[in-house]
């Protein structure tokens, strides 16, 4: 668990981190919390000659709510989420999702940006950036440009961000209607056996507009457009849930591991699903 | 000089003597990060060494290559088989009378085995010394079953088959395959099989108790430091037993006792992970011995849950017979052990399976019979009694699943069926039919009243009410009532039948009152977390009449503590702490002899009252000890040897029998696995209760490794041998949340071979506890037709459970 030798960076702007990162290519890796990063240069399964640290760089730790966005620092961590009582009343899927992830010592230090950015199937945040519909903003050499959450997952740890780029900041429409982030972990600081994040607009008895985003099914989060559009237009009774739940499952290709094999993560994840609507349902 | 205090109840309440819940002395320094443990230890030059392990379960070795690591900046020496062998080092020689590899010997035979030892200025230069060797291995069929490994032809461990290739003798005699290593039988055979054919009930049932490890949070390690001029070897380590690893040191390395020094500083959780001989600690002698510098060795988490001492790997049949009424007539039991590639069990020499034949438990069982099977697979070597006395853990869980299986066969409820079977009160001494004698016990009070407090009836009834519920479709979730009611056997033990490697498993005491009337204990045991420095103040206070804060207790440095065989089995108490009463009797003998003659009384005319001694009859004419003890230091006393210390060796005459009455209830969502602990209640008896705060603290922590045994913490393996469980991300420690309250409860039945009466508790939680929780998810599912399951039961083991009643349909 001794990590290889690596060049120590901490720049003070991010023109700095972007030069490192123009001169190592893939040689370089930017780190925030390091929850994700370090543990995989420890047991050297991650090979990073030069490592850039975040933290010096201003502004990048800043929460801004606006009747139409919420804009979030890619240095701000799950505690700040957590703490933030303004991004709670607006968004507040954040707080209940944050308080999912892991121990506090760890949300302490884990960030936003290093959650989506590192392409963890087993992050939280990178599904529930999809149910929100959250773009990254991301900053290179050739400046800056936004990927939209549901474009920006490939693969296990591949996605949209080139070498010389780093993610800044997540940028959300302000959600509207009811929420619900529901995860089944074995244990404090696992990663879920299933987890389903949820937002569903209800108007009288029909929903008019519902979000669904599964964690930790696939090799990437999955937005599954088929699942909401069985719940809009129905007043969310059995079949509708039904329906739901079918759609997702055609979306997931969960595998086997420690938490359990194929067929009990479907099983799960359908009952985690159904539950999160539920609660969704309930608060809308 | 007149003490203040006068009332007696004031003078025993200033003692803090056994009884009173002081708070602990260690907290100080641990709560404030001041703990001294093996890796807090710096000595100038220290240099830092570390394994090369096999990323094969089962391999030749071809070669290994050290020039690339050698021209690693930092990098000293790489150590390999061939460096050790001319000292006779390269093998050492197990607790269990076999022997084991310290560096690969042209094959490995468990994945993360010790292949070489890079030493180099730190751990860092050390790691990238690991990365630089390089090993040819050339891969050979792997066995990870212990049932398959008896039908292979595969010899895992060829130094132990002769030129025909037959096996020769092991240690507990002959073996009947090349990857066999005892069978061990205790009972009558013939005599439990013609019970059981003739019974009228019968229940049958197969289980498998997990691998798993003891994971303390402090992991294994060592400094050695060899002082060439003076020729003294030092070795600082996480070991529960310093004396008997002194002794192991000397005879393998041929160094003279008295010329090494073994101190086990703080230790950060042992549970019986630290109670063997590692490679680690070897090599860092050699290492010190060839640098002339001293040699830090350290594990990380996962060299410690891959490498060192796993616990359990039982897959145990058993056979229980009863009448019609339900009082047990016979017990079977047949277990296949699976040692992994070396027998490393820390069990008494002439224990190979432990005291895995107290597997009759609680109840009076007039025929029995038990035969185990040791066999080699390519899974590490351990086989440790992870909190618990020698396998007891197996035997409690063994058998509480057994009646449960028979309640079930009898269409029984499971408490009653114990009720009916227990051993009764004026039973003991109870003889039991697999050869051991329980020494005091009242089940049946303890019993009742477990089951009064947790309103028995009330549960069952709701119980079976949430069954109708669910199969009206009302509920998905089933409620679990899990009991357990254990007896432990603690306290190894009288020396005539209990040794490790010839070493008596006697413990020791010394004393020495000091001239102002304070006073300094040692002690051969070692504490790992358990409070000694505490709870033996305690026992001291009672019996000498100096305040517990007055004394301090001091272990771990073979250079000053007595010979002891250290700490774990739950025998601290029962065998050390016999012996410090025994050392403070001797305190007292003298100091009656030397009140006397200050009192210039007859020495039977003065007696012991608290802190002092008086003069029979006349209360207002006595010597406090503390008066005594300055006497003793500074007055001429005619025909006393000046001084206050005792010595006492104490040979425990027979084992202690803790026991205790464990209910927990259980709600189960089937269709996720998840399960809600909605209460715990824990009665433990173990005997006189020294320090109630640290009882309940033991208790707590106890069923905690038993909700995380049961509950979901293993060690597995794939079918090559590679262990899946090597983090803590999948390897499960609970934390507070994941734990529930508890409520603890007791009663008192003294020993009555122990001079204060205590039996030792920091076992019995876990040894209770794994069948408490795993019954309690077994009897949820009992109404819909479960018989058994085996743990541990985590979430999909759960849900399949209910998968294969049909409860998803």
């Amino acid at each position: 668990m001794i990590p290889a030798a690596f060049e120590y960076y901490r720049p003070k702007d991010l023109s700095g981190v972007i030069s490192i990162l123009e001169e190592h290519g893939d040689d370089a890796r930017v780190i925030a919390g390091g929850h994700s990063l370090i543990p995989m240069m420890k047991l050297r399964m991650a090979d990073v000659p030069h490592l850039i640290d975040l933290q010096d760089i201003p502004g990048m730790s800043e929460i801004t709510v606006t009747a139409d966005a919420i804009t979030i620092g890619a240095m701000t961590t799950q505690h700040d989420i957590i703490d933030h009582d303004g991004l709670a009343t607006a968004a507040p899927i954040l707080r209940e999702a944050a308080l999912q992830i892991a121990d506090p010592q760890v949300r302490y230090m884990g960030t936003v940006g290093g959650n989506v950015a590192n392409g963890d199937p087993g992050n939280d945040m990178p599904g529930l950036m999809q149910c929100l519909n959250a773009t990254f903003t991301l900053v290179g050499p050739d400046g800056e440009r936004t990927v939209p959450a549901r474009e920006f997952y490939e693969a296990a740890y591949m996605t949209a961000r080139e070498d010389e780029e780093i993610l800044t900041a997540v940028t959300i429409p302000t959600p509207k209607g009811g929420y619900a982030y529901e995860k089944q972990k074995r244990k404090i600081g696992d990663y879920a056996t299933a987890a389903a994040a949820v937002q569903i607009i209800k108007d009288g008895d029909t929903c008019t507009a519902a979000s669904i985003a599964m964690t930790n099914l696939s090799d990437t989060p999955i937005w599954s457009e088929d699942a909401a559009a069985a719940l809009v237009g129905t007043s969310l009774d059995s079949v509708a849930l039904k329906a739901a739940v079918d759609a997702m499952l055609v979306d997931i290709d969960p595998s086997e591991d420690n938490r359990g094999p194929v067929a009990f993560k479907r099983h799960v994840a359908g009952v985690i699903l159904t539950r999160a609507i539920e609660r969704a349902w309930s608060r809308a | 000089m007149k003490d203040e205090i006068t009332s007696r109840d004031d003078r025993v309440a200033n003692l803090k003597g056994m009884g009173c819940s002081r708070k602990r002395v260690e907290d100080a320094r641990f709560t404030q990060g001041k703990g001294n443990y093996v890796d807090d230890i710096k000595l100038d030059g220290m240099l830092f060494g570390d394994f090369v392990r096999s990323p094969y379960a089962h391999a030749r070795i071809k070669s290994v290559n050290s020039e690339a690591a050698l021209k690693v900046p930092g990098v000293l020496a790489v150590l390999t088989a061939e460096d050790l062998a001319p000292l006779g080092l390269h093998w050492m020689p197990t607790l269990a009378g076999d022997k084991q590899m310290v560096l690969a010997d042209g094959k490995v035979l468990f994945q993360g085995q010790e292949v070489a030892f890079v030493v180099a200025e730190d751990r860092y230069a050390a790691a990238d010394g690991i990365e630089a060797v390089e090993v040819e291995y050339e891969e050979l069929p792997v066995i990870v079953d212990p049932f398959k490994s008896l039908e292979s032809d595969v010899v895992l461990r060829e130094d132990t088959v002769d030129e025909n290739g037959k096996a020769t003798d092991g240690a507990h005699g002959p073996r009947k395959h090349p990857n066999h290593i005892f069978t061990w039988e205790v009972g009558e055979k013939d005599a439990t099989e013609q019970v059981i054919d003739e019974a009228d009930v019968v229940a049958t049932e197969t289980m498998y108790y997990h691998r798993t490890h003891p994971c303390p949070l402090e992991t294994c390690g060592s400094v050695a430091s060899m002082d060439k001029v003076n020729g003294k070897l030092t070795l600082w380590g996480t070991f529960q037993a310093p004396h008997a690893i002194r002794t192991i040191v000397s005879l393998i390395s041929g160094l003279e006792e008295h010329n090494i020094r073994v101190i086990s500083p703080d230790i950060g959780g042992g549970f019986g992970n630290k109670v063997g001989a590692y490679p680690g600690y070897v090599c860092s002698v050699v290492a010190s011995i060839v640098t002339g510098r001293p040699v830090k060795w350290i594990e990380d988490r996962m060299d410690n849950l891959m490498t060192t001492a796993f616990a359990r790997d039982y897959w145990m049949t058993g056979k229980i017979s009863a009448t019609k009424e339900g009082k047990i007539t016979g017990l079977h039991c047949n277990v296949t052990a699976d040692h992994g590639g070396f027998d490393a069990c820390a069990d008494p020499t002439k224990f190979p399976a432990g005291f895995m034949n107290i597997c009759t438990g609680s109840y009076d069982i007039p025929t029995a019979y038990l035969a185990v099977d040791g066999v080699y697979t390519n899974k590490a070597p351990g086989g440790v009694s992870y909190r618990c006395s020698f396998r007891v853990t197996e035997a409690v869980y063994f058998i509480e699943r057994m009646i449960e299986v028979l309640a079930i066969e009898l269409n029984m409820d499971a408490a009653e069926l114990r009720r009916i079977n227990f051993i009764k009160k004026d039973q003991f001494p109870y003889q039991s039919a697999l050869g051991w004698e329980y020494d005091s016990g009242d089940y049946h009070t303890a019993w009742d009243k477990a089951l009064k407090t947790v309103d028995y009836d009330g549960l069952r009834a709701e119980q079976a009410e949430r069954v109708e519920a669910f199969k009206r479709g009302e509920t998905r979730k089933i409620m679990g009532i899990g009991l357990s009611f254990f007896t432990e056997i603690v306290g190894a033990g009288p020396v005539k039948n209990c040794d490790i490697l010839g070493l008596g498993m006697f413990d020791s005491c010394e004393i020495r009152i000091h001239p102002t009337g304070s006073a300094i204990a040692r002690l051969g045991t070692i504490s790992q977390g358990q409070g000694h420095a505490t709870t033996f103040a305690q026992i001291l206070a009672s019996e000498i009449g100096l305040p517990a804060d007055s004394i301090t207790v001091e272990e771990g440095d073979t250079d000053t503590a007595p010979y002891g065989l250290g700490t774990y089995g739950s025998r601290s108490t029962p065998v050390a702490g016999a012996a410090t009463a025994m050392a403070g009797r001797k305190i007292r003998a003298k100091a009656q002899m030397i009140a006397a003659y200050l009192l210039e009384v007859h020495d039977d005319d003065v007696e012991f009252d608290v802190d002092r001694f008086v003069v029979k009859g006349a209360p207002e004419r006595f010597k406090t000890m503390k008066e005594i003890a300055f006497a003793a230091y500074n007055q001429a006393i005619p025909g006393i040897e000046p001084g206050l210390e005792a010595v006492s060796y104490y040979d425990p005459p027979n084992m202690t029998y803790p026991f205790g009455a464990y209910i927990c209830v259980m709600d189960i969502d089937v269709d996720t696995g998840v399960t809600d602990i909605r209460r715990f209640y824990a009665l433990d008896d173990c005997g006189t209760r020294i320090n109630p705060m640290i009882i309940e603290g033991q208790v707590h922590g106890g069923l905690t490794e038993a909700l995380a045994v049961a509950l979901g913490q293993e060690i597995a393996y794939d079918d090559q041998g590679n262990v899946k469980t090597g983090t803590l991300m999948d390897f499960f420690l609970p934390t507070a949340w994941e734990v529930p309250n508890y409520e603890t409860d007791h009663t008192v039945t003294p020993s009555p071979h122990h001079p204060i009466g205590a039996k030792g508790v920091g076992e019995s939680p876990h040894v209770g506890g794994v069948p408490c929780f795993s019954n309690a998810v077994q009897d949820a599912f009992r109404p819909f037709g479960l018989r058994h399951t085996n743990m541990p039961h985590d979430h999909w083991r759960i849900w399949k459970t209910a998968n294969s009643l049909g409860m998803h349909d």
